[in-house]
C-alpha cells in the first residue's frame, strides 16, 4: 500500500502521512486542537476536494502551522505517494 | 463575588480593587525574630525534623535562588515522605521542574497548600489538575515579603539554602563551590519566619557584609552539596538569534527612543529572555551613540548589564537575584552592583526600587483589549508561570513595555480577554509585536508623543484582526468552574482565579 510524509514536528510545521485507502479518513492531532481543528479539519478537506480525491487516509500532526503550511505539506504528501510505483 | 475587573474571587479571598488601592492602606508589620543566644549546629535533615519538631500543618518556606539546581527543597521533601507528614504548607519563592517530588507529596496529603511567585514543570501540571486538597496562593516578588512581613503569610520554619556560612551564622550566596550571588527572596523569611535554618555546603570563619543577618539564625546545617552549580545559574544567557525577536527589540528601542526614554539618567529593567536582552543590546547601543549614562538597572541581573556597568554605562545595578555566571561574578567584586531584598525591590509598602523606573520591558503569554497580560497560564488555563516581578514592575515604572510576537505557534498572542490575568491592564502602557505596535489609549501623553512619528502604531484591536487574519479565528473554551488557586495581586488581593484543567 502507498503511503508518504511531508513536513516535519518542528514548532509551526506540520508531520502529514497519507495512505492509500478506499474510505476518507481524516485524523488530526494538533497542539492548538481546541482553538482550531475545525479550520485545520476544512484546509484539509478542502484541498482533497481541489484534487478530486475522497478515498485516501490523511494523518495530520500539528505543531502549530498556519492553513498555507498545512496545505503545502498535503500537497506535497500526496505528490509523493503519487508517485511511488 | 467578582473583582474591579470582573473576575471572579473565591470567598476567603478579598477582591482586587485597582494597582493603586495600596495607597489607601496602612503597612503591617508583625515582629522581627531576633536572636540573642547563638545558633545551633543541626546533624542532618532529619535532625532538623526532630530539633525543629516539625509536624502537621506546619508552614516551611524556601527561596529559589538554587533555580533548578536546588537540592534543598527536594531533601526536605524526602524527609517528610520517610515521616510522612501531612497537611504540610509549603512557601518557596519559586517552583521548577526538578522539583517533581512535590507531586506525590500533594497526591498523599502531605503538602496540602502552596504559597509561591512562580511554578512551571511537573508541580504546575499537578497543581492545574487539581492534586492540591486546599490551594495554590500565587504571589509576586513584591507581595510575598509584603504577605510574610504583615504576618498573612506565617512561616513556621524557613529553611533556606546558603552557599556560605560564617560562624556567627552570617550568609551569603556571593561565594562557595554552590554561589548564587544575591539571595535577595530569602530575606524576609529570615526576618519573620518563626525559626530559621541556614543549610550550606560551605562554612567559613567570617563574612564581609553578609546579605544574610546571623542574628537571625537559629540553626544551621552542613550538607555535602546544596545544589546542582549547572542549574543553579546558566553558563550566559544570550541575545536573541530569531531575526521576529530581533525586529522587536529594534522597534522597542526605536519607541522609547521617540518616547524620550533613553536620555541621560535613565533607569530600566528587563526580563533574561532572549528578546528581553536583545532590548538591553540595542539600548546600549542607543546610549553609547548619545554619549549618555543611565542611573541604575534593577531586577534578575544578566552578564549584559554587568557588562554596562563595567562600561559605566550605568552607576549602579540593584540585584535581587542573579542570573548567570558573569553576574554572580560581579557582585562580589564591584562595589556598585548592590545586593537588594525582595521587600526592597518590589513591596509596595517599602521604599522600593520598582517605583523609581523609568522603563521596564516585560513577556506575555496572552494580552487583551484592555491590556491585562497573562504569564501565569497557557491559554488552555493550565499553570505554567508566575508574575514573578511582573505585576511589580508593571505598576512601578513610568512606561511598561510587552514584547511579544504576534502569533506564537498560531495562536494568536492578543486575546478579547486573556485566560488569567497576571498584571492589570492600567498598569501596561504598550504592546510591541514582529506586526504593529498598540498603545494603552489610558496613556494619552505617549500616544502624543509618537503621533507624528513612522512607528507602526495600531489599535489593539487592530493587531488582534491582523493576527486572526493569519491564523483564523480561534474557538473559545470554556474553563471549569473548579478553582485551584489564586492569583493574588501584589497588596494581596485576588486579581483572578486559576481553575482545574484536564
Amino acid at each position: 500500500m502507498k503511503r508518504a510524509i511531508a513536513g516535519s514536528l518542528e514548532s509551526n510545521d506540520v508531520l502529514i502521512t497519507v495512505k492509500e485507502s478506499n474510505c476518507l479518513n481524516i485524523t488530526v492531532k494538533s497542539i492548538v486542537y481546541d482553538f482550531f481543528h475545525r479550520e485545520i479539519e476544512k484546509v484539509i478537506r478542502d484541498t482533497l476536494a481541489e484534487l478530486g480525491i475522497d478515498k485516501i487516509d490523511v494523518v495530520c500532526e500539528d505543531k502549530g502551522a498556519l492553513d498555507y503550511t498545512i496545505k503545502a505539506r498535503l500537497l506535497v504528501a500526496i505528490a509523493r505517494m503519487e508517485g511511488q510505483k | 463575588m467578582k473583582n474591579s475587573i470582573g473576575r471572579f474571587v473565591p470567598q476567603q479571598f478579598k477582591p482586587f480593587v485597582s494597582s493603586s488601592d495600596y495607597n489607601n492602606h496602612k503597612r503591617k508589620l508583625i515582629d522581627e525574630k531576633k536572636r540573642t543566644d547563638g545558633f545551633t549546629m543541626l546533624q542532618s535533615v532529619s535532625d532538623m525534623f526532630d530539633k525543629l519538631n516539625i509536624t502537621d500543618g506546619m508552614t516551611l518556606s524556601f527561596h529559589h535562588h538554587l533555580r533548578n539546581g536546588d537540592f534543598v527543597l527536594n531533601a526536605v521533601a524526602e524527609e517528610i515522605k520517610r515521616r510522612d507528614i501531612k497537611n504540610l504548607k509549603l512557601a518557596p519563592s519559586s517552583i521548577f521542574p526538578s522539583n517533581a517530588i512535590l507531586v506525590e507529596l500533594m497526591e498523599n496529603g502531605n503538602v496540602t497548600d502552596i504559597y509561591t511567585d512562580y511554578v512551571n514543570g511537573p508541580v504546575a501540571e499537578a497543581i492545574s489538575k487539581g492534586k492540591l486538597k486546599g490551594m495554590c496562593v500565587m504571589h509576586t516578588h513584591g507581595g510575598r515579603p509584603m504577605a510574610i512581613e504583615s504576618g498573612e503569610l506565617h512561616i513556621d520554619v524557613a529553611i533556606l539554602a546558603t552557599p556560605t556560612v560564617d560562624a556567627k551564622g552570617n550568609g551569603t550566596g556571593f561565594i562557595g563551590k554552590s554561589a548564587c550571588g544575591s539571595m535577595g527572596y530569602a530575606e524576609s523569611d529570615l526576618r519573620y519566619a518563626d525559626k530559621v535554618v541556614l543549610v550550606t555546603d560551605n562554612m567559613v570563619d567570617s563574612i564581609e557584609s553578609p546579605q544574610l543577618d546571623g542574628s537571625y539564625v537559629d540553626y544551621v546545617l552542613k550538607v555535602d552539596a546544596i545544589g546542582d552549580p549547572n542549574g543553579i545559574v546558566s553558563g550566559t544567557t544570550r541575545i536573541t538569534k530569531d531575526p521576529v525577536g530581533l525586529k522587536i527589540a529594534r522597534d522597542t528601542t526605536a519607541l522609547l527612543d521617540e518616547l524620550g526614554m533613553i536620555k541621560e539618567g535613565l533607569s530600566m529593567q528587563t526580563g533574561a529572555g532572549g528578546t528581553s536582552l536583545a532590548v538591553a543590546y540595542y539600548v546600549k547601543q542607543r546610549m553609547l551613540e548619545k554619549g549618555i549614562r543611565g542611573s541604575f538597572a534593577s531586577g534578575g541581573i544578566t552578564g549584559y548589564f554587568t557588562d554596562m556597568l563595567e562600561e559605566n554605562l550605568f552607576d549602579e545595578l540593584f540585584d535581587v537575584q542573579c542570573f548567570d555566571l558573569k553576574a554572580v561574578q560581579s557582585i562580589g567584586k564591584n562595589p556598585r552592583h548592590h545586593a537588594m531584598s525582595g521587600s526592597r525591590y518590589a513591596n509596595p509598602f517599602d521604599d522600593n526600587v520598582v517605583d523609581k523606573l523609568d522603563f521596564v520591558i516585560l513577556g506575555a503569554t496572552e494580552i487583551d483589549l484592555d491590556f491585562n497580560v497573562n504569564v501565569t497560564t497557557d491559554s488552555h488555563g493550565k499553570i505554567m508561570g508566575g508574575s514573578g516581578g511582573h505585576s511589580d514592575t508593571a505598576h512601578g515604572a513610568k512606561v511598561t513595555v510587552i514584547t511579544t510576537n504576534l502569533i506564537k505557534s498560531r495562536l494568536p498572542i492578543i486575546k478579547e480577554k486573556v485566560t488569567t490575568v497576571t498584571t492589570p491592564g492600567e498598569d501596561v502602557d504598550v504592546l510591541v509585536t514582529e506586526r504593529g505596535i498598540a498603545i494603552n489609549p489610558r496613556r494619552t501623553d505617549l500616544l502624543e508623543k509618537v503621533k507624528n512619528s513612522k512607528l507602526p502604531v495600531f489599535t489593539m484591536q487592530q493587531l488582534l484582526e491582523k493576527a486572526h487574519s493569519i491564523t483564523g479565528q480561534p474557538d473559545t473554551l470554556k474553563l471549569s468552574d473548579q478553582p485551584v488557586g489564586v492569583v493574588v495581586y501584589r497588596d494581596g488581593t485576588v486579581i483572578d482565579t486559576l481553575y482545574k484543567t484536564n
